[in-house]
């Protein structure tokens, strides 16, 4: 243990980070040590990002200092960063999609490189560490995974001492992330350091050998999470105990609510997916939960359900009426409620206030008066409702919704929706960014209409998520639904071949 | 190299300021353009803004031109910035006014001189129909095609503008004209004479219609919900058809609302302060009102202030032409600067600017 101590490849001591009054990062001081997998946890907003930026040169610290490798360290840009020996590969790929994989590694170089000496130090990059990649393919073509591992060896390329990796595993599948995993414990095992960010506690307990965590931007610990329970690490993490929502008690499987029937629908855009052979029932006070990785059908599904799109070739029956003509507002009207993944945009507009926002989704014209006039009384009120009984933390109705926090308008959007008191309630990744407690209370505001007789269909890409709320559970890969299975009786290691689209 | 970042916390206070700082940087400006063309700035600018509201002897014609030349203008930039929030830019209403002129005119003179109080109401239908008619060429064609709305509502004003010169020397030429071009006057025909409702000002029933459209609007866009439709699918098309909203109907209805005011607007001039049809019978209202629905801030209250001070710069501007010689192309370079620094004014409040060093 000692010398490990010694072993410092990294240090900040004391950094500093101010946006307008928000202090991003509080005398941040951490210690990076050789050959070692190092843990940042924390909820979104508490400064990850904002340290890691720093480390990577994005981002310049107000006060404080950093060493790497026992010399001073203070990068101008990421270019800085990559010649001292710090890579980072990003959340969101930072990839060209009409360029093969193999040039966006040769655009990505700072040094000029002989296209054929690259290519033979690429081969034996991606020999060596498992990162399987064709690098004819065109980006466009490839999975999330494949062009995880583009980027890694686009890092790993210019030889880093300290790879930082944004929340790598959010976007892979359970197999996808234990190739990952092998990769990256290798790369340490050789001597480079990971610094590995994440809100995922799970994996951070199979695969650090350290986690520092954060909290409102300051550092909470120095923890081993391999001598705790991630459920321990999640409470330091937020700072109070954990609540976990129960699945729904009994779906009434004599009520069924909605099937869907889809045959082929094509996609609008050539990157978008096909949609196929999807055959969905859910019934009274169900939770279907519909996992897989993001692209595979996720928002084509989604659009097909709220009526943004419509086609021939779909059927869709809530309570024996036919619906897939239907406009969203027309589906609104007999009870669906909808929340698409995309907060801002979609669900809801950032340049508008609040009380326009509740107006987006008016289901039996309950905001307007005869004639189409508004009824701002009643909106206020709504708008007022929604906020109190989620904890949207706000200004006030007229706040701007580009004014909210992430997770504070995801409470806003799925309280919107729920306040409508739906029959039927579609919801896309709930609780995409959102932190872990407003999480638990999303969750827990699903079960509890599903409760009060609510058929509810989740589609997550939160495993956990899914498994800890669904009654039932099926798996969409490139566009095919997997048959839906009691929660129960799945175990985890076929949701990997699922997801894979192994079986079938 | 500069590098424009976006702002996160846009101050409501600059952004209602902007319409001020850009008349006054206008008057700064345009004062030093008077200057180089030999003409004492402080009288000119003084001419411009203070006399025609405040000097004895131009007051009592001027104020009354004001609203007279106001009208067409806050007519037409309402229907605008009705379309503007949507995100769909019609910038021919200078067409539309045209078009619906020539349409209310044809009609009232094809019955000349039958006179009956229906033809001045007809009249009046018949030149808002030609104008929306006008706008739903290009209303279709992108609703149908998607081609850009922009390329052809423009263009269409210059067919207009030809329909309007076959129109004065040919089939609306009056025949009592000794040739010349031109229709008959309309306010010489009592049916259709868009006469004075206040005796010895000028001001007509069109001044009127557009402080009720100011109202109007009002009530539209903040209080109906049709007005939030139109805002939602201009802030974002997929949050308006995740709200159920069908973008196309919103494209027609916000090109029919501006082209039948521009074609209110176009009969209301040529029945009343133009007289008749003429080759030049447009003025560029059209033109000028985009200037004054942005000035405005695309709101029904801005648009009635910043059409009044657009007047005031017609108005002044007319005065400067004959008591200073003042050309008249100057005038338009004053008014193009007001939204030229109104939009420069609009960046810094949005971006904010950085200096990149040598990479």
């Amino acid at each position: 243990m000692n010398n490990k101590i010694e072993n410092t490849l990294f240090q900040s001591r004391a950094i500093n980070k101010e946006f307008g009054n928000v202090r991003a990062n509080n005398d941040i001081s951490i210690n990076v040590r050789s050959s070692q997998i190092h843990a940042l946890l924390g909820e979104n907003g508490a400064g990850k990002s904002t340290l890691v930026k720093i480390i990577y040169g994005l981002l310049q610290p107000d006060s404080g200092s950093m060493t790497f490798l026992s010399e001073e360290y203070s990068p101008k840009s990421p270019k800085d960063a990559r010649a001292l020996g710090v890579g980072m590969v990003f959340q969101h790929f930072s990839l060209f999609e009409p360029l093969t994989a193999f040039e966006n590694i040769l655009v990505g170089l700072d040094k000029e490189l002989g296209e054929k000496e690259l290519h033979a130090s690429v081969i034996m990059l991606s020999e060596s560490y498992g990162l399987e990649v064709n690098l004819s393919s065109f980006i466009g073509d490839l999975s999330a995974g494949e062009r995880q591992r583009v980027e890694i060896i686009r890092a790993l390329i210019q030889k880093p001492k300290l790879l930082i990796m944004d929340e790598p595993t959010s976007v892979l599948t359970p197999f996808e992330c234990e190739s990952l995993f092998k990769t990256l414990k290798k790369l340490a095992s050789e001597g480079t350091s990971i610094l590995y960010i994440s809100h995922k506690l799970k994996e951070i307990a199979d695969l650090c050998d350290t986690a520092s965590v954060l909290r409102k931007g300051a550092i909470v610990g120095e923890y081993d999470p391999k001598k705790m329970t991630p459920r321990e690490l999640g409470e330091i993490m937020v700072g109070q105990s954990l609540f976990e929502p129960k699945r729904p008690v009994a779906a009434n499987k004599s009520n069924k609510v909605l099937s869907v029937k889809i045959n082929e629908v094509k996609p609008d855009t050539q990157f978008g997916v096909t949609l196929k052979n999807i055959d969905l029932a859910v019934y009274q006070s169900e939770i279907l939960g519909i996992g897989g990785v993001a692209g595979n059908g996720q928002e084509e599904l989604m659009q097909v359900l709220t009526g943004e799109k419509k086609d021939r070739n779909v059927s869709i029956k809530y309570m024996d009426n036919d619906i897939e003509m239907l406009n969203p507002r027309e589906r609104r009207e007999i009870g669906l409620a909808f929340a698409p993944e995309e907060r801002l945009g979609h669900a809801a507009v950032g340049n508008l206030n609040l009380l326009e926002n509740s107006l987006i989704t008016d289901p039996k014209k309950r905001f307007q008066m005869k004639m189409g006039f508004i009824d701002f009384s009643e909106l206020n009120e709504y708008t007022n409702e929604i906020i109190e009984k989620f904890n949207v933390k706000t200004t006030g109705v007229s706040a701007l919704a580009s004014s909210l926090s992430g997770g504070n308008l995801q409470k806003f959007v799925v309280g919107r929706e729920i306040g409508q008191k739906p029959s039927l309630f579609i919801v896309n990744q709930p609780t995409w960014g959102v932190d872990a407690l407003s999480a638990a209370n999303i969750r827990q505001a699903i079960v509890d209409i599903a409760n009060t007789g609510a058929a509810i269909i989740l589609i997550s890409q939160d495993l956990d998520e899914i498994l800890e709320i669904s009654n039932k559970v099926a798996f969409l890969t490139n566009g095919n639904l997997s048959i839906p299975t009691n929660t129960m009786d799945i175990k985890t290691d076929e949701i990997g071949a699922i997801m894979g689209g192994i079986s079938d | 190299m500069f590098k424009l970042i976006p702002r996160e916390n846009v101050s409501p206070v600059l952004s209602l300021l902007g319409p001020l700082f850009s008349v006054g940087l206008t008057m700064i400006v345009g004062g030093i353009l008077f200057y180089f063309l030999g003409v004492d700035p402080f009288a000119a600018i003084k001419m411009i803004f203070w006399d025609p509201l405040m000097s004895e002897t131009f007051s009592t014609y001027s104020i009354p031109q004001i609203f007279i030349k106001g009208a067409p203008l806050i007519l037409i930039a309402l229907g605008l910035s009705v379309g503007f929030k949507a995100n769909v830019w019609n910038i021919g209403a200078e067409g539309q006014y045209i078009m619906g002129a020539i349409f209310g005119a044809s009609f009232a003179l094809s019955l000349y001189p039958l006179e009956s109080i229906v033809i001045f109401p007809a009249m009046i239908l018949i030149g808002v129909i030609g104008g929306c008619l006008w706008s739903m060429i290009p209303a279709f064609l992108k609703v149908k095609f998607q081609v850009n709305e922009i390329l052809v509502s423009l263009m269409l004003v210059y067919v207009a503008e030809q329909i309007l010169a076959l129109a004065s020397l040919g089939f609306l030429r009056n025949p009592d004209g000794a040739g010349f071009p031109g229709s008959r006057n309309l306010n010489q025909y009592t049916s259709a004479s868009n006469a004075e409702i206040i005796a010895g000002t000028g001001i007509h029933l069109g001044v009127l219609l557009s402080l009720l459209m100011v109202i109007f609007f009002y009530v539209l866009l903040f209080r109906h919900s049709l007005g939030f439709k139109i805002k939602l699918l201009g802030n974002s098309p997929k949050a308006s058809g995740f709200s159920g909203d069908n973008p196309n109907k919103l494209i027609f209805l916000c090109l029919i609302l501006s082209g039948s005011l521009a074609g209110l607007a176009g009969i209301m001039e040529v029945a009343g302060p133009a007289g008749q049809i003429n080759i030049d019978f447009n003025v560029g209202y059209g033109f000028t009102a985009i200037i004054v629905a942005f000035l405005g801030r695309l709101n029904p209250i801005g648009i009635f202030f910043a059409g009044i001070v657009m007047a005031l710069t017609y108005v002044g501007g007319e005065l400067t032409q004959f008591m200073l010689n003042l050309p008249a192309a100057a005038i338009q370079v004053f008014q193009g600067m007001l939204l030229f620094f109104l939009l420069s004014f609009d960046l810094f409040v949005h971006y904010k600017i950085k200096l990149k060093g040598n990479k």
